[in-house]
């Protein structure tokens, strides 16, 4: 007998049969042996033959279970695409993950306040406050995921969500409430004096036939601080009233990143509002934060090929105990905790995955991070010529002479004419307007800007710029320069023109 | 002169579609599309012994990114490899792009920003990328997008037709985008990912101002698989808004090296010359230019504009095709004075073509440049001399020039202090009319009566912008001008004239 296809777990003496041609053979085995069940997983088991085998089977051996399993060997190359997919899902937000990581004190907190307004009625109002990437968007989402699978909040909750990119006026937002409250036909071509009318309008169509209480609406406010830039507040103080006045059961949800939201709100809308703040500081230790880079990276359980995924994942795990991996997640750990940040890491490194290449080594991890932590002004610093590299460094002696202060057109050639006229041997004179060329050049790079950008009545050549570079960034630049003249490097280094 | 074919294929270089699309010409132009090596045009160049620092070292780089093999599933091999044909040089950025890509159904980051150098080919990658593989994709360029509307409607009409972009009111905004776009893609969801490539993103800055962070996460915003790719010249520390928005996936496109450079250029040689010829001819017009400019359509320009005073000598039947010394000698004058004019727009290409076909010798070049063959009357040569000195010198040190006995006047007043604060770096200052004409009665010899001629002259100089009214415009009483020509302009007029002005200027005491 064959050992290929056939593994009896002593256990629960379970009998795996991968090939057709096996069943035959496995008839008499499994005859002599009491099995509990019999996993088949050959795809031809599902064509009209195999179910003859099966009955077969059912035949011989009397009691024993037989499942049929749908599952399929898969290539190489299909299980790396399907791993792709999967992990390129997570890593661009489109999957909620089951539960947000180290974040469940606040989530216990939102899904409580939630529930109150959706279950008992009660109105609420919240800010959720946290850096750009902490998962303000990601904690509501699973909040409100949780949310709806209750019984309750699901037939009678409303949800509308607001963005502050999107709705950039009262108008416009009021327009997308009535939209999404499904409530365009009740309007139809009413004209409302007020704000407060028609929201009040609407939040009365909202009211169930028979009982008095109407039904819950979550409004959600992406980006909270710009609605407070909108005319008077006006959005935000009439849901803040409706909030408060307990008409209808009503949660304002705002999500901001700016910690000093508060202060951007009127008087009369800041003492509607209930000063509940949830804050999103991520605590993650280190040590969490690798086991969080493990879990992002790892395939779930449920991944049609188990020796695959089991295969990726051990070397996920073995490559987070690498030194230098571990190395390269310190200093984004240290630059910033994020998972938003993380992920672009982890999303350059997976797409480094291929047939050929088909787990993560810790070169995919190096390169990912050197894409991200270079400088990006160092690096167009590279592409310019050597003329405009000149004028670069006139400057940065002219900021060291003068202390930063601004110069012009007129002191940056003077000094280059210096340069070329005492020290430089492999650069000869260029003209004037060709200089002015150049400068032209670094200006359309935003490397130097006008001290007052704005039209100016001061000829081009006299007007006062800037150097938008730092000394360190030019002399770094110059390091990685290609062939970069000696005499050019020599005055650059010198500390005195 | 100019032989027929020569003619064409320089009229062909010159009209033909910016640099991206040089490979479309390119193609077009060649018998075989196998570039010579840098290495033998280096060889080539050792024997003549010039001064110019060329690469002599082979570049294996080169050669060996030539055999980089595109590996990615979901895309058929052949066109892969005809594109990467196509991209010379870009084949590492082209493999870089297809991974973070991937799989047309797979998800890719929500918004990539490619920055670059001009004519680094960021434009011309991405597209074809888009063109060959057939992505579904709306390119958008944001110097035509006065209003977000176009862009709204360029991105719909692309993705999903011409009447889902009917459907935009007259005047959208970011919302009603949205909500149309996803209206749209619940009817027709995405199976692959859609591109929306924003050429010269830069300009988007000064639109909206939610315009940009919204584009950046429109993947979650219309839950749909889309992405959003950015091409600009600057970097993305000056795009981030204040309170910080999703950043994208930043990547670089590095510039060409020389030898890319040679590499690239050689491509468009002409049929009738080999190509080694060519490529020695690339390398002088490196020599020249490559310390000055760097951008591959200025060079390609210069190239192909001068290419038949290059090969002159071959015409003529003075030099062969192996004496590059000779060659070299013929052009390189050329070259330099084409850096004067047509590298600065002063000469329009169409005159300096010309100029090759009618002159025999080198004789001045005719630029475009106003100031430069002006004819004033004498006396406003004078007034604009006088104009000057009244900018560039302190008011104090007038008695000391322009006076006949200005006295005993010690010299320590006159000793500058700190370079920084010479007149000529810091700008003109503005002066009154009265002391314009007091400078100007001193400064010329002959006795002039102050006549309304005279004062109309001061008028037709400020309309030829040499000078400039400072102040109000209705200060009839006493008007202050600004001198704005440059101090060569000065002494080529005060050369005509016979009046030495740098003996009368503070700054060259």
């Amino acid at each position: 007998m064959s050992s290929h296809g056939h593994r009896t777990i002593r256990m629960f003496n379970v009998l795996h049969i991968s090939c057709l041609e096996d069943v035959h053979t496995s008839v008499s085995w499994a005859a002599e042996r009491p099995l509990l069940s019999v996993h088949i997983f050959t795809p031809e088991i599902r064509n009209v033959a195999g179910r003859k085998y099966l009955s077969l089977w059912r035949e011989i051996t009397g009691s024993t279970l037989v499942t049929m399993s749908k599952r399929r060997s898969l290539t190489e190359a299909q299980c790396v695409s399907l791993a792709q997919k999967l992990l390129r899902e997570r890593l661009c937000h489109q999957k909620l993950p089951d539960r947000p990581l180290a974040l469940d004190s606040q989530y216990k907190h939102l899904l409580e306040l939630l529930r109150r307004t959706a279950v008992h009625g009660e109105s609420n109002s919240v800010l959720i406050v946290g850096p750009r990437g902490s998962g303000k968007t990601m904690l509501l989402g699973c909040v409100l995921r949780e949310l709806m699978s209750l019984k309750e909040a699901q037939k009678n909750v409303l949800l509308v969500e607001l963005n502050g990119l999107l709705q950039t006026d009262d108008k416009i937002a009021l327009k997308e409430i009535t939209r999404q409250l499904h409530l365009e036909n009740v309007v139809g071509d009413k004209v409302f004096g007020s704000f407060a009318e028609n929201l009040a309008f609407l939040l009365e169509a909202l009211k169930k036939g028979d009982k008095s209480s109407s039904r819950p609406v979550v409004f959600v406010l992406d980006e909270f601080d710009l609605f407070a830039h909108h005319k008077n507040q006006t959005l935000l103080y009439n849901l803040l009233d409706v909030s408060q006045s307990a008409q209808t059961p009503v949660a304002v949800l705002g999500l901001t990143c700016r910690l000093d939201v508060l202060e951007l709100l009127e008087k009369r809308v800041k003492s509607r509002f209930s000063h509940r703040q949830i804050h999103l500081f991520s605590s993650l230790s280190f040590a969490q934060y690798v086991d969080a880079v493990r879990s992002q990276l790892s395939l779930p359980p449920d991944f049609p090929d188990p020796k695959f995924s089991d295969a990726w994942n051990h070397s996920v795990t073995k490559l987070c105990e690498e030194k230098s991996v571990e190395e390269i997640l310190r200093r984004h750990f240290n630059s910033s905790k994020d998972f938003r940040s993380l992920h672009s890491l982890l999303f350059l490194s997976v797409s480094r995955v291929s047939v050929s290449h088909s787990t993560l080594h810790e070169a995919d991890l190096l390169e990912a991070s050197r894409l991200i932590s270079a400088d990006s002004k160092a690096i167009i610093l590279h592409g310019l010529s050597i003329l405009e590299l000149c004028l670069i460094i006139a400057m940065k002696h002219l900021n060291d002479t003068y202390d930063g202060e601004p110069f012009n057109f007129q002191m940056v050639h003077n000094e280059f004419k210096k340069f070329i006229q005492r020290k430089s041997h492999s650069i000869h004179k260029f003209e004037k307007p060709v200089v002015m060329k150049a400068f032209e050049h670094l200006l359309q790079l935003e490397l130097v800007r006008p001290v007052d950008s704005g039209v100016c009545k001061v000829q081009r050549e006299y007007q006062l710029m800037r150097l938008m570079l730092e000394h360190g960034q030019v002399m770094e630049a110059l390091q990685r320069y290609p062939q970069c003249p000696t005499d050019v490097k020599q005055w650059a280094l010198s500390a005195f023109a | 002169m100019v032989s027929t074919p020569l003619s064409k294929w320089k009229l062909a270089a010159i009209t033909s579609a910016p640099c991206g699309a040089y490979m479309n010409y390119a193609e077009g132009l060649m018998a075989s599309n196998i570039p010579t090596s840098p290495q033998e045009t280096a060889v080539d160049f050792q024997e003549m012994g010039l001064q110019d620092k060329l690469l002599r070292k082979p570049t294996n780089q080169s050669i060996t990114r030539m055999s980089v093999t595109l590996q990615c599933p979901g895309y058929p091999e052949d066109t892969l490899r005809s594109l990467a044909e196509r991209l010379p040089c870009r084949e590492t950025q082209l493999a870089t792009l297809l991974a973070l890509m991937g799989q047309p159904d797979q998800y890719s980051y929500p918004s990539v920003f490619i920055y670059g150098h001009r004519a680094t080919g960021k434009s011309h990658v991405v597209l074809s990328i888009m063109k060959d593989l057939e992505l579904p994709h709306a390119s958008v360029d944001c110097v035509e997008c006065v209003s977000s509307g176009l862009l709204f409607h360029q991105v719909l009409s692309a993705f999903f037709g011409p009447d889902a972009a009917a459907l935009l009111p007259r005047c959208p905004s970011l919302s009603d985008f949205v909500r149309l776009y996803k209206q749209m893609s619940s009817n027709s969801p995405a199976t692959q990912t859609r591109y929306i490539i924003l050429d010269r993103a830069e300009r988007m800055r000064d639109m909206d101002f939610s315009l940009l962070p919204a584009l950046l996460r429109l993947q979650e915003l219309v839950n749909d698989n889309v992405t959003v790719i950015l091409l600009s010249e600057i970097v993305w520390e000056k795009f981030r808004p204040n309170t910080g928005c999703f950043e994208p996936l930043l990547f670089h496109f590095p510039d060409y090296s020389k030898a890319e450079l040679v590499q690239i250029l050689s491509w468009d040689h002409h049929p009738s010359y080999t190509p080694e010829l060519y490529a020695s001819y690339i390398n002088i017009l490196l020599g020249v230019f490559f310390s000055v400019c760097r951008d591959l359509r200025e060079l390609r320009h210069l190239a192909v504009l001068n290419f038949s005073k290059f090969c002159e000598p071959l015409e003529k039947g003075e030099a062969k095709e192996s004496d590059i010394h000779k060659l070299w000698k013929n052009i390189e004058p050329h070259l330099q004075r084409a850096m004067q004019t047509v590298y600065l727009r002063e000469v329009s290409s169409v005159q300096w073509e010309q100029q090759q076909m009618d002159e025999k010798e080198a004789t001045t070049l005719r630029v475009l440049s106003a100031h430069a063959h002006i004819e004033l009357p004498y006396y406003s040569k004078f007034l604009l001399i006088a104009a000057y000195l009244a900018s560039f010198n302190p008011a104090r040190t007038d008695r000391r020039f322009f006076l006949k006995s200005h006295g005993k006047i010690r010299k320590t007043n006159f000793l500058k202090k700190h370079e920084k604060t010479s007149n000529h770096l810091l700008g003109p200052k503005p002066f009154p009319l009265d002391r314009l004409m007091a400078i100007f009665y001193s400064v010329v010899d002959s006795r002039v009566a102050p006549t309304a001629s005279i004062f109309s002259q001061i008028s037709s100089l400020v309309t030829l912008q040499l000078l400039s009214q400072v102040g109000h415009d209705d200060q009839l009483d006493s008007p202050k001008y600004k001198c704005s020509v440059s101090l060569d302009f000065i002494l080529a007029i005060s050369r005509t004239v016979g009046f030495d002005v740098v003996k009368y200027l503070y700054d060259f005491l």
